[in-house]
């Protein structure tokens, strides 16, 4: 039995037609029979009972009650152990829900269960987890493929109809490009639309919740949901939240398309241009006008991204240091030692890594040359974007430089496996919200993304276009 | 007055700047709602924040930048209104976050001046560099168990204020003058409760020394000093130490020192390879701070009077020295006292000084004994105010008013009661006087024939036995008079 989208099993639901046990029970197994493929780091059908018992006392006005999700395991959940798909935090049981996930819950949601990412949200291939790989849904026969990351296990829970809905976390791509490999939509808002609180942090300057669906629709009613002003989160923005989904509109008519050349870059396969020019033409067809613009610090994106995002992680993780909860290393000689061994096992070889690097480009001598530096590239790269918004209404591009790849490709080198995120990241770094939607497939016919960027605060643009180009991809 | 310390081959200056660390005084964290109360129950005033769990962010408390902004407008500093929060990243047990978070290169408040009052009347200004924010650190507990450290987390997020002078400082006594000034200022404000014995101020030495008119030497610091007389202890001990070394040859080391309380010495906290590397940068999870100038005038109309603004109207208004006037008002609650005792009558205003002596002299001396605050006085500034009336009214002796005084503590009566139940108020009447004089002449006829012969000293005896015939209630000046006239007219 497969629900198409939100809307449809609610109608089901508000006509008696199933009842929420009847979903949970159907989702239950779902995901049973599809556990070969790694996507939830936590899963117990006790916990979904639970919550049904709950649910099914809830009135039918609540806009997702009974509607399954899958919570990436970055979010802190009272229900469900929080682990950051690390060992350091293999034990932590939060007293306290996130934001995001509580406003799923008021709103009826059923959480299924804790997917799978990479360790700390740190990674493109979902292979950086201390609970192993998760495989995408999409792979064929022997050929296990990434479902991307680090949002990975949500993206392939939403792919492989294991929930209607997912939550993720986008630090420079980690919602875009899974969505990209796993043929889902993937949103994520302006940074400060959703509130961080609760969510283990990654770069706490770039780290944005967003979510997972079947369809622009879904996403569209899921973010109206989970966004909102938290006083608990200083960069938490107090701004109206449309109602995305009653105002989406397919028509493109007067829409100003801004088309980068930046994003033309060598190596990437004919067929991902081909989406490309597909999509273009598609808006085209309703209405908008194609511009060609230029964002010229996008080729510092990268290295801006990779210099921010670890100084910042190197400090968010420090706390986990074995001395308050999680885990803690055993028969150690002193507190330094306590340290050394509690994060040399508690870690992941990716994890060390940017936690070196973010000290190294903080110490003293090299913070200027390398941290200061970033923020200052890092304020050109959002100015651009602002000076093309003023003659454009959202920026169409591919969403990651290639399908899905295979499970091992580029576990091995780290420079390869950032360049994934070389389309997403200049996004992040702006702040500005984007957006992945399927739109074709390879010749071996995986799934390709295209991203649409929008102004600040202007998710209804960007949920237009994707909805029109749904509507005519389908 | 002259500073300079003499060594065994020349004379020495001393050059000293401290860093004061005072609790703001609030009733919640800097970053978090938890309580701030001292001596709870360790780990029970510890919020989801002050334990860093994870996904949780620091929410900038209002009330304890409005704290540091009047401090600010106190110490006559400018007040920044673009100020950034700072994570300064190292790790220790007691620092859940593994950072602390601070201002570094942009503080809430800037440069400043505080002056202090020497005995001699002199005073000097004492140049503050930055007052910055930031968060305590939780407590390591070393001695509750032989083999574990156990970690208080109450203190962990509690706001201080980190006020900075230039080292302007030249002695022990001047570090004692400006931590003393700084305390009483911030008391005046309200802004910390100045309790140095709970910890709520704190003070780093930075201490150097060098050959007058040379460049500054090379310094130490001493860390987290909580009394007045261990920071000067410590100041003498590390002069002492460093003229020493100098003069045998040696260079000082730039260190971080600790002061041992028992043995009064300082000794290296750690080694040079230790040394942190702070990897200070700004905050992500927090906007930087903009105060309108409207917030500041709004504050700077809350400022209350300051202890040099009191010292001054002491001085205009009641013609005190500056160095009593200073005396006074450095602590807040003393001066409340006298204020509250002069009100009593107008008439006292003339009589400034007389109500300064009754208070640092005579009531002192029984809150000290008897170990209270003047706060806790049992006399009230308004009996104290009417016991120095009538001493001024010449309505009671100053002898006896010692008397009233002690029965004023003990049983916390009115003076004017206590006079009038014990019958002690000075005789006046001319004529009853006039007899107590006859008596003595009539009982003493040997030695007023000696007084008249010459023997002026006698008058004294005279006096003390009219004073002790009635019973220390006559006026002394009038019956002076009386005797003098009455033992002339012998002639």
């Amino acid at each position: 039995m497969e629900f198409k989208s939100i809307s449809h099993l609610k109608s089901l639901l508000d006509n008696n037609k199933i009842s929420v046990k009847e979903i949970a029970e159907t989702y239950i197994t779902k995901i049973n029979e599809k556990k070969d493929l790694n996507i939830f780091i936590y899963f117990n059908e006790d916990k979904i009972h639970d919550q049904v018992k709950e649910i099914e006392n809830l009135s039918n006005d609540k806009i997702l009650k009974g509607i399954p999700i899958a919570v990436k395991d970055l979010f802190c959940t009272k229900n469900m152990p929080t682990t950051a798909a690390s060992k350091i935090l293999e034990n932590f049981k939060p007293t306290y829900e996130s934001f995001v996930t509580q406003k799923l819950i008021d709103q009826g949601s059923i959480f299924v269960g804790k997917t799978n990412l990479d360790e700390f949200a740190m990674g493109s291939a979902t292979n950086t987890s201390f609970f192993g790989n998760t495989i995408n849904p999409l792979s064929k026969n022997n050929n296990p493929l990434a479902p991307g990351g680090s949002s990975g296990g949500s993206a392939a829970a939403v792919a492989a109809d294991l929930c209607l809905g997912a939550t993720g976390t986008d630090t420079g791509g980690s919602i875009r490009q899974p969505a990209s490999f796993c043929g889902v939509v993937g949103i994520k808002p302006t940074y400060g639309l959703c509130s961080r609180w609760g969510i283990a942090a990654f770069a706490s300057s770039l780290d944005q919740a967003g979510v997972f669906s079947k369809n622009v629709t879904d996403a569209s009613i899921l973010l109206e949901e989970i966004a909102g002003h938290d006083q608990r989160d200083s960069t938490s923005s107090n701004v109206n939240i449309p109602s995305f989904s009653k105002n989406l509109n397919s028509d493109l008519n007067g829409k100003i398309v801004g088309i980068p050349k930046e994003y033309t870059i060598d190596g990437i396969s004919d067929e991902i241009n081909q989406v490309w020019e597909d999509a273009i033409k598609s808006l085209e067809k309703k209405g908008a006008k194609i511009k060609h613009i230029t964002l010229p610090h996008t080729k510092y994106a990268l290295p801006t991204y990779y210099i921010i995002a670890p100084a910042e992680a190197s400090s968010n993780l420090a706390r986990y240091d074995g001395v308050k909860y999680g885990f803690r290393a055993q028969d150690t000689k002193s507190l330094d030692d306590m340290y050394e061994l509690t994060r040399s096992e508690g870690f992941g070889k990716e994890v060390k890594r940017r936690i070196l690097i973010g000290t190294y480009v903080l110490s003293a001598g090299y913070y200027d040359a390398y941290y200061l530096k970033a923020q200052k590239v890092r304020k050109l790269i959002a100015s651009d974007f602002i000076e093309v918004f003023s003659d454009c209404d959202f920026i169409l591009t591919p969403t990651a430089p290639s399908a899905a790849f295979p499970l091992n490709e580029k576990q091995d080198d780290p420079i390869k496996m950032y360049l994934n995120d070389v389309f997403t990241v200049p996004a992040s770094l702006a702040g500005i919200p984007g957006i992945s939607i399927p739109y074709g497939h390879d010749k071996e016919g995986l799934p390709l993304g295209i991203q649409l960027l929008g102004k600040h605060y202007n998710e209804q643009e960007i949920f237009n276009a994707a909805f029109a180009l749904e509507k005519d991809y389908e | 007055m002259s500073n300079l310390i003499k060594g065994e081959k020349h004379d020495w200056e001393t050059v000293i700047g401290l860093e004061i660390h005072a609790q703001v005084k609030s009733n919640s964290k800097l970053f978090s709602s938890s309580s701030t109360t001292f001596g709870s129950k360790p780990n029970s005033q510890v919020s989801l924040v002050d334990a860093a769990m994870p996904g949780m962010l620091p929410v900038i408390n209002k009330y304890c930048i409005e704290q540091a902004i009047k401090t600010g407008i106190g110490l006559n500093a400018k007040i920044n209104k673009y100020s950034v929060f700072d994570r300064k990243n190292y790790f220790y047990a007691d620092l859940p976050q593994g950072y602390q978070i601070s201002q570094y290169k942009h503080p809430i408040v800037g440069e400043g001046i505080v002056t202090i009052d020497f005995k001699d009347g002199s005073s000097k200004d004492i140049r503050i560099v930055r007052l910055h924010l930031e968060q305590d650190a939780g407590k390591s507990l070393h001695d509750q168990n032989p083999t574990k450290t156990y970690v208080d987390l109450n203190r962990s997020g509690v706001a201080l204020m980190e006020i900075v002078s230039e080292p302007d400082i030249r002695s022990a006594d001047e570090a004692g003058l400006y931590i003393n000034k700084i305390r009483s200022i911030l008391m005046y404000l309200d802004t910390c409760d100045g309790n140095m014995q709970e910890g709520s101020l704190r003070a780093d030495v930075n201490i150097s020394v060098r050959k007058p008119g040379d460049d500054y030497g090379t310094r130490c610091e001493i860390k987290n000093l909580n009394s007045i007389k261990f920071i000067k202890q410590a100041i003498n001990y590390e002069v002492k130490r460093q003229i020493e070394v100098l003069e045998e040859g040696g260079v000082i080391e730039q260190n971080t020192l600790l002061f041992n309380t028992s043995t009064g010495k300082t000794r290296p906290m750690r080694s040079k390879e230790e040394a942190h590397d702070y990897r200070y940068f700004p905050d992500p999870d927090l906007l930087p701070l903009d105060i309108s100038q409207s917030e500041i005038d709004n504050l700077k109309n809350k400022i209350p009077e300051l202890p040099d603004d009191r010292k001054k109207r002491y001085i205009n208004e009641y013609n005190l020295s500056n160095y009593d006037a200073s005396v006074l008002t450095s602590d807040k609650s003393v001066s409340d006292f006298f204020d509250n005792v002069i009100k009593v009558d107008v008439s006292l205003k003339q009589s400034s000084k007389i109500v300064v002596n009754w208070i640092t002299s005579e009531l002192f001396s029984l809150l000290n004994e008897n170990d209270l605050e003047i706060s806790d006085s049992p006399i009230s500034p308004e009996n104290l105010g009417k016991l120095v009336r009538s001493i001024k009214d010449d309505v009671i002796s100053g002898k006896i008013a010692k008397d009233v005084l002690l029965e004023m503590f003990n049983t916390m009566k009115d003076p004017d009661k206590i006079i009038e139940e014990k019958g002690l108020k000075q005789v006046t009447d001319i004529s009853q006087i006039e007899n107590i004089v006859q008596e003595v002449i009539n009982e003493n006829k040997k030695m007023v024939e000696q007084y008249l012969s010459g023997k002026d000293k006698l008058l004294g005896f005279f006096v003390g036995q009219a004073m002790k015939k009635s019973q220390g209630k006559a006026n002394p000046k009038i019956l002076n008079d009386i005797l003098k006239e009455r033992l002339s007219k012998k002639n």
